[in-house]
């Protein structure tokens, strides 16, 4: 709460820094009477930037710096023999309760004396960090301030400099989305190399059980981790997902642009638009209580056993949820299609179901099939629905009746209950995250080629 | 040019080159007629009751400033103007005698006698050969692939591009350049072989090099074809057309030989825009 107020006051002083650059380069232009090299905005803004990023700067710094040093301190003044008989998860365990009293939380079990006096450090050392931050911060937005307004002048190409910042603070901002997506995929490989340490990647990959026995089980029981039953279920999900929201999608997508008048498209279009903002929780109940029963009973009737959650209902309904996907960006793709071509095919006396057929829609596949990949991947890494209706049965087999699972369910699976980031049956999650992740970069990439090719062969 | 306001005047108006404006042939039969055609885009009348005689065999021009309803009339003749939602079209347009609006009438085959070349080149996303065999395979004009590859070959010597484009028929259409792509757009119609071929400003996104290309090609087929086009440039109209129309606000202000418009021209309004005063 302090850290944002401090933000708050730096903000409204670096509002008082631009009014007063942008006064004191109107002022030296009045003075010297002559043309300033940048308009009096820039000069303020300059001036702003000079009290406040210096201060930011700090701020960011210091807030990641000083727990460290506070910790390392408190652990310092903690009792040696303290220290020693402790193994470093303890100490952790510790220092966090410490912490948890010094901002005058209760702990299970209550503080011993010990941890008490520590806190009582802690909190002093808390306060004093804060204090010293304000006064630092303080000296650097003022100093950064008086710095540049003396300095400016009409020779000062403040433009220029301001038009640096913009860049630099634009890269950073796609510097963070960049370094985060690699951050991510390094410690899910972290994670997952330490998964093949204890199963061999033929094992993983090539395995055909899937039998993770949980460490309770005893800590001999290593569990089967083989791959493909639940890679198998994923596909057989997504493939009948597909196969519903493709054609059911493309169809909707051609009619709206094309045959819908005006006003049915201007209703129908945002109210198959709000499928995709279902959530996808109210999908799964939606394939448990309705759809699983409803096929169940079908299967009854005609003779097949259709088990109430299974592959079929599971990819029925995530089907369902992503016609929305490939209707409107197969939509929005199929208007662009100029007027021109549509009307040399119906010049020369086509149809328009021929026309569509045979000019826009070729014209428009690059497109489509952009549209259709990105279905696919949102199906593969769909979650809930498969988690309620595909019944988790990892084991390989063709039937898409049967209960099947995939390899999201199966990360919740072993992610929720009994946590111990140092046993294979916890850290397959990453190893599973990690196949996934390039499994749709896989298709991501395809896509991208696909479409290359038909840019050069259409355009 | 003559800029006089004198409308009577003997020596052309619009200057034509030596030699190179064409002589009129006999042409006595009606191919098309409009009588009476009234455009409505909504409540805005864009047409305002053409009556129109075409021959066989005639290339037509029609000429007049922007926005006065070239086009849109150009489009009745094969009823392009269906695939606009707004559009509304009253009187009457035959071909050979038949009301081309009347309610059992197939606009598909209509379309097949009546072919139509747009303004800007829009070949197919599909390669060279493919565009031209698109109409004949549409229509069943070919039983073999062996037809079919006549029909390609005669159709793009027709519109002179053969020589050219020979080496690479399946390379894509759209990489051919602009004045190419209109004379396969031009071999693509001829294709289906059609009666009509409506043109509406075929030569304006080309150079002076290719638009001597069409121009030619229209005087070639203008031996087997009836050609109406639309044209901005008076020049243009000037060498390659039998007749020329003058289209002013809706209204078809004059229709006459080609010679009698640029020389002798009856109405003012045809006058002053010839001679550059208003358009
Ligand atoms: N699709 C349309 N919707 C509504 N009005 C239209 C449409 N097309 C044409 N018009 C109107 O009809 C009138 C005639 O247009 P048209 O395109 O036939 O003119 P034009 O003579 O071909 O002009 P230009 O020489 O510029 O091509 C214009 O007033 C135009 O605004
Ligand atoms: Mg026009």
């Amino acid at each position: 709460m302090s850290n944002l107020a401090l933000i708050a006051t730096l903000l409204l002083i670096m509002a008082m820094a631009y009014h007063l650059g942008l006064t004191r380069s109107r002022a030296v232009a009045a003075e010297q009477d002559v043309r300033m090299h940048s308009r009096p905005g820039y000069y303020g803004a300059l001036v702003a930037l000079w009290c406040g990023l210096p201060a930011f700067g700090l701020f960011l710094l210091w807030s990641f710096l000083a727990p460290q040093l506070i910790e390392m301190l408190v652990t310092q003044q903690l009792p040696t023999e303290l220290v020693a008989s402790m193994s470093d998860r303890e100490l952790t365990t510790m220092l966090r309760r410490i912490s948890a009293v010094a901002e005058g939380r209760n702990v299970a079990g209550g503080a011993t004396p010990e941890e008490l006096l520590a806190a009582n450090h802690m909190a002093r050392l808390q306060t004093f960090e804060l204090y010293s931050l304000v006064a630092v911060m303080a000296v650097m937005a003022v100093g950064g301030l008086v710095y540049a307004r003396r300095h400016i002048s009409p020779q000062w190409r403040a433009r220029n400099h301001v038009e640096r910042v913009i860049t630099w603070a634009l890269a950073a901002s796609s510097a963070v989305a960049v370094f985060t997506t690699v951050g991510i995929v390094l410690s899910m490989l972290g994670e997952a190399l330490k998964f093949f340490s204890f199963i061999s990647p033929a094992e993983f990959f090539l395995g055909t059980t899937w039998n993770p026995r949980f460490s309770t089980s005893g800590a001999d029981a290593q569990g089967e981790f083989g791959l493909l039953p639940l890679l198998w279920g994923t596909m057989m999900v997504s493939i009948i997902a597909l196969l519903v929201a493709i054609p059911v999608g493309l169809m909707t997508a051609i009619y709206m642009a094309e045959y819908a008048p005006p006003w049915l498209r201007n209703v129908a279009k945002p109210i198959i638009e709000v499928l995709a903002g279902i959530p996808t929780i109210v999908y799964g109940f939606f394939a448990l209580i309705v759809i699983g029963p409803f096929l169940s009973n079908l299967g009854d009737m005609i003779g097949i056993n259709i088990r109430t959650t299974s592959a079929l209902t599971a990819g029925l309904v995530m089907g369902i949820m992503i016609i929305p996907f490939v209707s409107s960006l197969s939509d929005d793709i199929i208007t662009q299609v100029p007027k021109s071509l549509r009307d040399g095919a119906l010049g020369l006396g086509a149809t328009k179901s021929e026309t569509i057929r045979q000019v826009v829609l070729p014209a428009a596949l690059p497109g489509i099939v952009g549209a259709f990949l990105l279905a696919a991947s949102r199906a593969i890494g769909e979650t809930m629905i498969v988690v309620l209706a595909a019944g988790n049965n990892p084991v390989l087999h063709g039937n898409p009746f049967e209960a099947v699972s995939t390899i999201t369910v199966t990360i919740v699976n072993q992610l929720t209950g009994d946590m111990d980031f140092a046993s294979p049956q916890s850290l397959v999650a990453f190893a599973l995250g990690l196949t996934l992740f390039v499994i749709t970069l896989g298709l991501n990439v395809i896509a991208l080629i696909v479409v290359r090719k038909y840019r050069q062969q259409y355009e | 040019m003559n800029t006089s306001a004198e409308p009577m005047t003997a020596s052309p108006l619009v200057s034509v080159g030596s030699g190179e404006s064409r002589t009129s042939k006999a042409k006595d039969k009606v191919k098309m007629s409009a009588e009476d055609v009234k455009v409505f885009y909504g409540n805005a009348q864009a047409i305002n009751g053409i009556h129109l005689d075409i021959y066989e065999n005639e290339v037509l021009a029609f000429i007049g400033p922007s926005g006065c309803g070239k086009s849109t009339f150009l489009r009745c003749l094969n009823r392009m103007n269906d695939t606009i939602d707004i559009c509304r079209v009253e009187g009457k347009i035959t071909l050979d005698k038949n009301d081309i609006y009347a309610p059992d009438r197939d606009v598909v085959l209509l379309r097949a006698q009546v072919g139509i070349v747009f303004q800007k080149p829009n070949p197919f996303p599909k390669s060279i050969y493919e565009n031209i065999a698109y109409g004949p395979r549409l229509h069943g004009l070919a039983r073999r692939k062996a037809e079919l590859d006549d029909i390609v070959e005669s159709s793009l010597r027709r519109a002179g591009l053969w020589d050219e484009v020979k080496d690479r028929l399946d390379q894509p259409g759209t990489g051919l350049s602009g004045g190419q792509q209109q004379r396969l757009c031009i071999a693509r119609t001829v294709a289906v072989s059609p009666d009509v071929i409506l043109m509406d400003e075929p030569c304006s996104a080309l150079d002076p090099i290719a638009t001597a290309k069409v121009e030619q090609l229209i005087d070639e087929l203008s031996e087997s074809y009836t050609i109406v086009m639309v044209t901005h440039n008076m020049q243009q109209a000037a060498r390659v057309a039998d007749r020329t129309a003058f289209f002013h606000l809706g209204d078809l202000v004059e229709v006459d030989s080609t010679d009698q418009i640029f020389t002798n021209p009856k109405d003012q309004r045809t006058h002053d825009y010839i001679t550059g005063r208003f358009g």
